[in-house]
């Protein structure tokens, strides 16, 4: 590749940069403030390409094009300060982790509003009027809009700049990105700061999308992938810097058109096409400056948030009444073929639930008693039914062989990620996870050669005695049983007491002789591995697998199981992951739009039980125990 | 004597599980210099922070100027004209010192008597510092610690407040700036400015102060004038480093 091509990767890589600063920038800003990781904000992204498409085509000409995207930006801008007046606001006070999960329901509702509005097509928009030429540049023809955008991103960041410094609500948000509490406590309203900060992030993510319209069409399927980017840039940048953020959109663009740039190339008889390698690389370029550094290239260590929320409780062994409750559940389960006779439905259904509730638990392992938020769990999952499956592909191996090795594998990637991920904590260590996980999809879809691509692998099906459904649900209840147990013990073993010491105080426990981060890191590869082994079952139920059932979705369904269940207490994961498991299949058949009775339904328990169902119940429980105590 | 500007009314408050301060109750009257005395984890500062709306669980009866502040937002009792200047100072590092002060403002404001309270702008607060008026530009993350005690103290008098919770101004400052300090408390209460002072060192305390609670394990020990507790050597010594 000569080396003017090179070039013109690069500008295109430039104009690509700014579209992804806009969102990162406003993902990064609200951040700061309101320490919210927005997980919406590629929906609101995605918002800006329709509304900006509705109003070039219905309104036209140069005033419905570029009048359009100030007005959708202005849009994006309101429903953002709605968003946070109407949600946000009632969770500021709840654990991190359930404003995510309240965000992301918001994903699940957004989009589907989506479609309802604008249908499932994907719609182009006009081309820019006064920039729809194109200029030569280095011999290649450069389209004017793509120059427009190359000089879009550096303005907006200057003008953001400016805002930072010359405004007083440019002072008030980088004053409450350092501490928030201190400002209120000089008498300023956060509520409104808040709405403000949101607003503005928000019109940053619309304006971003509007800008796209004359690129890309406008497509239901913009909002996880501009969040996956926006993460990676906001990461790399460091979480809070707007210049972190450009700098970062433009090192991952050019990364990204550099391997489109270098297509295939051949290193002596070893072929390798880069321009199948953007998934991947902007992953590892995410790897590689968390492990250099932790805070991003320019960030810096956030400050321990101040603790608003209540202290976790600590976890108690099982009452007898769990016991009995447990065993009368283990005995329904036992049954449940007995009980369905007449619904072989139900059946398929028990597999599901209690794959995932092997998978919820394992998750719960780490993110509770471990403190470990991973937002990559799917990783894992993935290399069990993928190494369950590729056994079987290539080797013709047997179900027991296949089974055995599937959390074998998982537990080799989770010791390797582990062994990483350990060292960060908080929001980073969760989008380090996040990058593996991504890296494991991204070598799955494009090693076609063994993994069979995007087709996946199939025909992975059970041999016998478990080839009919009965047996393989007792299959899978027996390994499910022993997964769930085998973490019990852990936990209450004095493994598990060191692992929450080492959460709830790492120094003081450093100081008692414990090794903090190796604790951290075997808990890691013992969650990995069971979680292998639902990924395992997972392959042999379904009788195949594919990339897109290890993606991100199946990450961020493993962290809607355990906050929905809750995250302190042990039993949490299990009802979390039953609930869920039914929910999402009851409504799948039920309605088009389940993504927004889902996200609906998950917002609405966010708001009624800030501390999962579970959680909930537990305090309800114990509220009316001191009640009548105190009666007496 | 008319009714107190700030009085607190068996103030409780914990930490999660753990209760830090206990049926405590005092009162601050106008123009009054009230000492807050006590050891290390004494609960000076968690005093400081239930009465200031920072403490996520607290119980009791707070008033201040007219006003039940018991169970507001930090933001609603600060507007009424009640200052804090944290023992941490906890300056915004990334803002310069007129930045810093900048998020303090607060309009000029009046006691509930209708009696207008003192009014500070930048000038006179750099005036009254000197420090500070010579690094407006500096920001607060390279400052040295009096300098960073004095901007805190400057940040706080922005918003015009009628009576400021002072958490230990001369901890771990210079003899110099300790000087400073209590002449800037005596400049204080000589404009009508009420304030609330927690301290360990009886030898400055005694310098500015009317009044003085003794407090040990979250419960006021003794109180009465800060003169009598100059005197009083056992309480001293049982409560306080001698
Ligand atoms: N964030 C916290 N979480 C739990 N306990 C705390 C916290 N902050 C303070 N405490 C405890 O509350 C008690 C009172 O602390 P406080 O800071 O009010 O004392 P203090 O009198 O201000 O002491 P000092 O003179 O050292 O500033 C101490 O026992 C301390 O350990
Ligand atoms: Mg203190």
């Amino acid at each position: 590749m000569s080396f003017n091509a090179f070039l013109f990767q690069a500008l295109n890589g430039l104009s690509a940069a700014s579209g992804l600063f806009f969102v990162a920038a406003g993902l990064s800003l609200i951040f700061g403030v309101t320490r919210i990781v927005n997980i919406a904000h590629g929906s609101l992204y995605m918002i800006g390409t329709y509304i900006a498409y509705s109003i070039a085509t219905k309104v036209g000409g140069a005033f419905g094009f570029w009048g359009g995207i100030v007005i959708t930006a202005l849009l994006v801008g309101l429903i953002g300060a709605a968003i946070e007046i109407v949600l946000l606001r009632r969770i500021y006070r709840a654990p991190e982790l359930f404003q995510l999960l309240a965000t992301f329901a918001l994903v699940l509702v957004i989009n589907d509003a989506t479609l309802w509005i604008w249908g499932p097509e994907d719609l182009l928009g006009p081309r820019a009027p006064g920039l729809t030429g194109s200029i030569e540049v280095l011999g290649r023809r450069l389209p004017t809009y793509d120059i427009f955008l190359i000089f879009v991103g550096p303005f907006v960041l200057w003008m953001l700049h400016l805002a930072l410094a010359k405004t007083r609500f440019g002072r008030l948000m980088r004053a409450a990105t350092q501490d928030r509490e201190m400002v209120g406590a000089l008498g300023v309203n956060q509520a409104m700061l808040f709405t403000g900060v949101f607003a503005l992030g928000a019109l940053l993510a619309g304006l971003g999308g509007a800008l796209q319209i004359a690129r890309e069409p406008a497509t239901l399927a913009t909002d996880l992938i501009v969040i996956g980017d926006a993460f990676v840039v906001v990461v790399v940048g460091g979480m809070g810097s707007i210049s972190g953020a450009y700098l970062a959109a433009v090192i991952i663009a050019e990364v990204k058109a550099l391997c489109i740039g270098l297509g295939i190339v051949n290193f002596g008889g070893f072929t390798v096409n880069f321009s199948k390698l953007t998934l991947v690389a902007e992953f590892l370029v995410m790897a590689a400056v968390l492990i250099a550094r932790p805070y991003g290239l320019l960030g810096r260590e956030q400050v321990a948030v101040r603790s608003v929320a209540e202290p976790e409780e600590p976890l108690r062994p099982s009452t007898p009444a769990t016991k009995i409750a447990g065993l009368i559940l283990l005995v329904v389960l036992v049954c449940l073929p007995l009980i369905a006779k007449n619904s072989p439905y139900t059946l398929v259904l028990g597999i599901d639930v209690l794959i995932a509730v092997l998978f919820a638990t394992s998750l719960h392992f780490i993110m509770g008693p471990g403190g470990m938020h991973s937002f990559g769990h799917a990783a894992y999952f993935g290399l069990g039914a993928y190494g369950a499956a590729l056994l079987v592909k290539w080797f013709a191996a047997p179900m027991g062989l296949a089974l055995a090795a599937a959390p074998m594998l998982a537990l080799v990637g989770a010791l390797l990620f582990g062994w990483f991920a350990v060292r960060l904590s908080g929001v980073y260590l969760a989008m380090l996870t996040l990058a593996f996980a991504q890296i494991v999809w991204a070598a799955v879809f494009q090693w076609e050669t063994l993994t069979g691509g995007s087709n996946g692998v199939l025909g992975v099906w059970p041999s016998a005695p478990f080839d009919t459904r009965t047996p393989f649900y007792f299959l899978t209840l027996a390994l499910a049983a022993f997964g769930v147990l085998l973490l019990r013990k852990f936990l209450f073993a004095p493994f598990g007491y060191a692992m929450r010491a080492g959460r709830d105080s790492p120094l003081r426990a450093e100081a008692i002789g414990l090794d903090v981060k190796r604790v951290h890191w075997l808990a890691f590869a013992i969650a990995g591995a069971v979680c292998g082994i639902a990924g395992g079952l997972f392959a042999f139920a379904k009788g195949s697998i594919s990339p897109e059932t290890i993606g991100v979705s199946r990450s961020i369904d493993g962290l809607v199981m355990v906050l929905l269940g809750g995250i302190q207490t042990l039993t949490g994961p299990i009802v979390g992951a039953s609930v869920y498991a039914v929910l999402q299949d009851y409504m799948m058949r039920s309605t088009e739009y389940w993504r927004a009775l889902l996200g609906g339904i998950i917002l609405l328990l966010v708001l009624a039980f800030p501390s999962g169902i579970v959680g909930g119940f537990v305090k309800l429980i114990s509220r009316r125990k001191t009640t009548s105590k105190a009666a007496s | 004597m008319s009714a107190p500007m700030l009085s607190v009314e068996n103030l409780g408050a914990s930490y999660g599980a753990a209760q830090i301060l206990y049926d405590l109750s005092l009162n601050v009257g106008r123009g009054e210099v009230v000492a807050l005395m006590g050891r290390n984890g004494a609960g000076k500062t968690t005093t400081m922070k239930a009465i200031m709306g920072l403490m996520a669980q607290s119980t009791g009866k707070i008033r201040f100027d007219g006003h039940d502040i018991s169970g507001r937002q930090p933001y609603e009792i600060a507007r009424l004209g009640l200052g804090f200047t944290p023992e941490d100072r906890r300056i915004f590092s990334d803002l310069t010192v007129l930045e810093n002060l900048d998020i303090g403002r607060q309009p000029p404001r009046k006691f509930s008597d209708g009696v207008p309270a003192p009014v500070w702008t930048e000038e006179k607060l750099l005036a009254l510092f000197p420090n500070l008026g010579e690094m407006p530009n500096r920001p607060g993350g390279r400052m040295s610690g009096g300098e960073q005690q004095m901007l805190t103290v400057a940040r706080t008098l922005m918003g015009n407040p009628l009576l400021i919770l002072l958490d230990e101004p001369s901890e771990g400052v210079a003899p110099l700036i300790v000087e400073l300090m209590a002449n800037t408390i005596l400049e204080l209460k000589k404009a009508g400015v009420s304030i609330l002072l927690s301290e360990q060192n009886v030898h400055f305390a005694e310098l500015v102060s009317d009044r003085a609670y003794v407090l040990e394990k979250g419960q006021i020990q003794w109180n009465g004038t800060m003169a009598e507790l100059a005197e009083n050597i056992d309480i001293q010594r049982a409560y306080l480093t001698v």
